[in-house]
């Protein structure tokens, strides 16, 4: 085990994959001589060079449907948006060539290519840069969306990503870079479409994925202290979505909250209670309940803004309300 | 790059001749116009009937665009197209039958039933789709020309799309990145007057469209596109200098659609006129090149019947292949929605 960044953890998928294989290529803004805005790609151009690690101008439509194109014809593109409010300029590609390349050309031409950036609120950035969009992707057939919690995540589920074969869409936690955990040494690769335990618990279980993770662990963690026995489920993987570990999960403990960083309405966590009142209606012994954030754009104000992002605090009290404590 | 910039020219105006084809070249140009006019007829024929669902946006009047500027490319290039389609796709090779059986939905068209008039594939031909939001296939051909850059092929890639396309911000970032990089791209403007019922004086401050190549130091001619000669001279320097010196070139072929933009619009009567249509079918493509091939003594009327008989008993077998094939399977749904199935 290395003890390495949310942010170190990527760049070493990103060089490991890119060594094993010369489809793999990253292009995007800043990604080569300024090393990467957030320096996820630091390193990179020197050990690769340019024909491998593409600065672009400010393009985001041109550039990812740049990436698109050339995965049809067989490379394997890791295009970075600087953050995911950016590659809003580029849904088009993403959703209408991306997505629907492999059905509409009747199962020819396939799409192999990663899509990855920043996305969340981070602190004080506003109503612009502080926005959490896996929802919209889930929504599209043809995609696959993953949000990493951790480093080792970030690392395994990149990698993994790379090398799919279907169009992926890499939400990383733009607050998450600086945070330190384990890594496996080695070949670590993680499972698309597989969730995490991230702490066992049997008294009520909290979903969540990405920064919400955190968020949930340190709930888990006040919950103890109140003698309350939390199980984080992360979902890693939003699209496919392992139902089965949340509805394990949920038959154990028969309570739910659901955590997430974006608003409620058509959230992620919509998703997740459709599944759980469909699937687990009678293991249930209190309606499940979300923790979102608040559903207006992002106030720039830090009181404001602290009240608008699910909390720990948030997380606890609506695991009493589950377990009828509150 | 100022020499490759060719002056403008009103529409309609006679082009110098193209350098001198052969006469099998030449009829294989016929062939091909032919088919598409007669296919494009049918194809609509069939949609007025219902056999052909969705929208239908038919190539009648630009035949020698596709036909001119395909015949300059190699096997292993890479072509896509706006969703006005049918015509690129017979002309770079696909089948009358699996084209049909597509505007049919049926299993055995050219996307299996999936994608329609608008969404035509052949991956074994480097056909990469019509694809259906305007501009949106641009920067995908760039890409193409990227990734033979990058394996240090010498392919090239081709990208056709209407007149209307030149104002979406796809094109001009493309453009730019194609220039910048130095990729070995060619965009073909089919500049047919109308974006949709929207002339292009209503639509663009600037009227000849390949001028827009300026602004990315990018190489741009002028080409009479109802000249099949005209458009292939023209496409033989764009792809030398794409494949030769990674270089890209903005085309803009000046042309006409008989037909309405879709089934659903009439041919004239709204946005332009009767006597307009009627103008610019005086210098049809098919016309313009029988003439040619008359004049010069490399067929003559029993030739052209011949050819005319050879493309006719084609369209219909399609038609037949297409009324008989079967629809896709029910389980069809669910396929190809992801590599490993759903």
């Amino acid at each position: 085990m290395a003890l390495l960044t949310y942010r170190d953890a990527l760049n070493a998928a990103l060089r490991e994959e890119m060594g094993l294989d010369d489809r793999v290529f990253l292009m995007g803004e800043e990604v080569a001589e300024y090393d990467g805005a957030y320096k996820v790609s630091r390193g990179l151009l020197k050990e690769f060079g340019p024909h491998r690690v593409v600065d672009t101008p400010i393009a985001e439509l041109g550039f990812a449907g740049i990436g698109v194109g050339a995965a049809m014809v067989g490379l394997r593109p890791v295009i970075e948006f600087m953050t995911w409010n950016f590659a809003l300029l580029a849904i088009d590609q993403v959703v209408n060539s991306a997505a629907k390349m492999r059905y509409m050309s009747g199962g020819q031409v396939g799409c192999p290519i990663v899509f990855r950036g920043p996305g969340g609120a981070a602190l004080q950035l506003a109503a612009q840069h502080s926005q959490s969009f896996e929802s919209w992707y889930a929504h599209i057939p043809g995609l696959k969306v993953l949000t990493p919690g951790t480093p080792a995540d970030a690392k395994g589920l990149l990698k993994s990503a790379i090398r799919d074969d279907d169009p992926v869409v890499f939400i990383e936690g733009e607050m998450l870079y600086n945070v330190k955990g384990e890594v496996p040494e080695g070949e670590h690769l993680v499972p698309i479409g597989k969730a995490d335990i991230k702490r066992a618990g049997g008294d009520v279980t909290l979903v969540c994925h990405s920064k919400t993770v955190t968020v949930a662990l340190k709930a888990a963690d006040q919950l103890a202290a109140e003698g309350i026995d939390a199980e984080v489920v992360d979902l890693r993987t939003i699209r496919p979505m392992d139902t089965e570990t949340v509805l394990n999960s949920v038959g154990k403990t028969h309570r739910c909250v659901v955590v997430e960083e974006g608003w409620a309405f058509a959230g992620v966590g919509a998703q997740v209670v459709d599944e759980i009142q469909r699937h687990a209606f009678d293991e249930l012994d209190a309606p499940v309940l979300r923790v979102t954030g608040a559903d207006v754009p992002m106030p720039y104000n830090k009181q404001l803004e602290r009240a608008a992002k699910a909390d720990p605090a948030k997380v606890v009290a609506a695991a009493k309300r589950v377990l009828y404590l509150a | 790059m100022a020499g490759t910039r060719a002056r403008s020219r009103a529409k309609g105006a006679p082009h110098p001749a193209g350098p001198a084809a052969s006469p099998e070249q030449c009829r294989e140009y016929l062939r091909q116009m032919r088919l598409i006019r007669y296919f494009e007829e049918k194809a609509g024929e069939a949609y007025s009937l219902g056999k052909v669902g969705g929208f239908c946006h038919l190539y009648i009047g630009q035949e020698a665009v596709a036909v001119g500027s395909m015949a300059a490319l190699r096997a292993d290039d890479y072509i896509t197209t706006s969703y006005r389609d049918h015509g690129h796709a017979l002309a770079r090779g696909l089948s009358a039958r699996s084209v049909m059986a597509e505007l049919y939905g049926k299993a055995a068209g050219c996307s299996r039933g999936k994608g329609g008039s608008m969404h035509l594939f052949d991956a074994s031909l480097g056909f990469l789709g019509g694809h259906g939001i305007v501009g949106g296939h641009i920067p995908l051909t760039a890409g193409m020309a990227f990734a033979a850059k990058y394996r240090k092929t010498d392919q090239v890639a081709v990208c056709y799309f209407g007149e209307a396309a030149v104002n979406i911000g796809s094109f001009h970032e493309t453009l730019n990145m194609a220039a910048l990089w130095k990729l070995p791209a060619i965009f073909v403007v089919e500049n047919n007057g109308y974006g949709m019922g929207t002339a292009l004086a209503r639509a663009s401050s600037l009227l000849d469209l390949a001028h827009r190549a300026y602004s990315y130091e990018m190489a741009e001619e002028v080409v009479d596109g109802q000249d099949v000669f005209a458009v292939r001279s023209a496409m033989d320097r764009a792809v030398e200098r794409a494949r030769v010196e990674s270089l890209p070139t903005l085309l803009e072929m000046r042309t006409y659609r008989y037909v309405g933009h879709s089934m659903s619009d009439a041919a004239h009567g709204t946005y332009r006129t009767k006597d307009e249509v009627e103008e610019f079918r005086q210098r049809d493509p098919i016309k313009l090149l029988e003439a040619h091939m008359l004049e010069a003594g490399m067929m003559d009327e029993a030739g052209l019947k011949a050819v005319d008989e050879m493309i006719t008993a084609e369209v219909e077998d399609a038609i037949v292949f297409a009324e008989e094939s079967p629809d896709p399977a029910p389980g069809e749904l669910w396929t190809d929605v992801l590599a490993g199935g759903q």
